[in-house]
């Protein structure tokens, strides 16, 4: 297993985790997400091939209600 | 003659090429229920729609998300920057927002004071100048300063929105004569963002001449939300029309209506 940071918080996941499977062990459908991997966007196509590493920082974002 | 035949002959509203029907725009936050703002939007006739751009919630299972109210087909979502004190961060939510595929137009807002909500406009002009040079459509959420409106219209933005009042206040218009002045002097639309409380203040600050008004908590936080968003509806088009329709001069004195001729003796 390794540490990774994800929005904010310590997590720690299989070596070698993708992106998508992020998204899915954590049940975020990745089209309502876009996700931030250390600082650089990573476009949907993209997902199951980013693959995580000790000390990464991910950020899933979506939209919620704001003025 | 009716206001909607008025209104029918107005020019187009348009930003950054993109045609909107409504001069009403209307946010998404602080609604007591999901339901309430559907049901407050659907009474606006509001086509924009602003949302934010936050963190998904871990470990909370399935939630539907704001989108799961709003068919992305029907609305046009326009995402703002709120929250954000640097323009580093807004540039950062704006790329985030445009990577959601909607549409390159984003509502920035750049704050400077925690108190206020007022907008830094240093970092917003920054901010600005990077993203429109990124291709996005900016719509600059800025303070009543004229200077301010112009240096944004220079740097690209596609839209100035100046504020009524501070965010969520509801003070209403409180510079009306600031707000007219930066529409007379800009090219690009001008919608006022933030402030508006009320009908009444809905109807004044269109009767200013400015292209749309954006409005959140005046809504959000009514008795009835879709009721008031029926009278802001209302108080738009009644602002807009008054102003198409030019009002008569102001005057220190009275000039009696009746006919001063025919008096009896």
């Amino acid at each position: 297993m390794i540490e990774v940071v994800i929005n904010g918080e310590r997590r720690a996941v299989p070596v070698d985790t993708t992106l998508l499977e992020l998204l899915g062990s954590l049940h975020v459908d990745p089209r309502v997400v876009v996700v931030e991997h250390n600082r650089q966007i990573v476009r949907r196509p993209e997902l199951e091939r980013a693959r995580l590493s000790a000390g990464d920082a991910v950020e899933l974002v979506h939209f919620v209600g704001g003025g | 003659m009716t206001v909607t035949a008025d209104l029918a002959r107005d020019v187009p509203f348009t930003i950054g090429g993109h045609t909107f029907q409504s001069r009403l725009f209307v946010g998404t936050g602080k609604y007591r229920s999901n339901e309430d703002m559907g049901r407050a939007i659907e009474a606006s006739g509001a086509d924009v729609v602003t949302v934010a751009v936050r963190r998904v919630p871990l470990d909370r299972g399935r939630e539907d998300g704001i989108l799961h109210y709003l068919d992305p087909k029907r609305f046009f979502l326009l995402a703002n920057t709120a929250g954000c004190y640097t323009a580093d961060d807004a540039i950062r939510y704006a790329r985030l927002a445009r990577e959601a595929g909607f549409n390159d137009f984003v509502k920035l807002e750049v704050i400077g004071d925690q108190e206020t909500l007022l907008p830094d406009v240093a970092g917003l002009l920054e901010a600005t100048r990077v993203l429109v040079r990124d291709g996005f459509k900016v719509l600059a959420y800025t303070n009543e300063d004229l200077v301010t409106a112009l240096r944004l219209e220079e740097a690209g933005a596609a839209a100035v929105m100046p504020l009524a009042s501070p965010i969520g206040s509801g003070l209403g218009l409180l510079n009306p004569f600031s707000v007219r002045t930066i529409k007379r002097r800009l090219k690009v639309p001008v919608v006022v963002d933030a402030g508006v409380g009320t009908a009444s203040d809905a109807c004044l600050t269109m009767e200013q001449g400015v292209d749309g008004i954006l409005m959140n908590t005046a809504l959000a936080a009514a008795r009835d939300p879709a009721a008031m968003a029926h009278a802001m509806r209302l108080a738009v088009d009644a602002g807009r029309a008054a102003f198409l329709a030019g009002r008569m001069p102001r005057r220190e004195v009275a000039v009696p209506s009746s006919p001063l001729e025919g008096m009896l003796d």
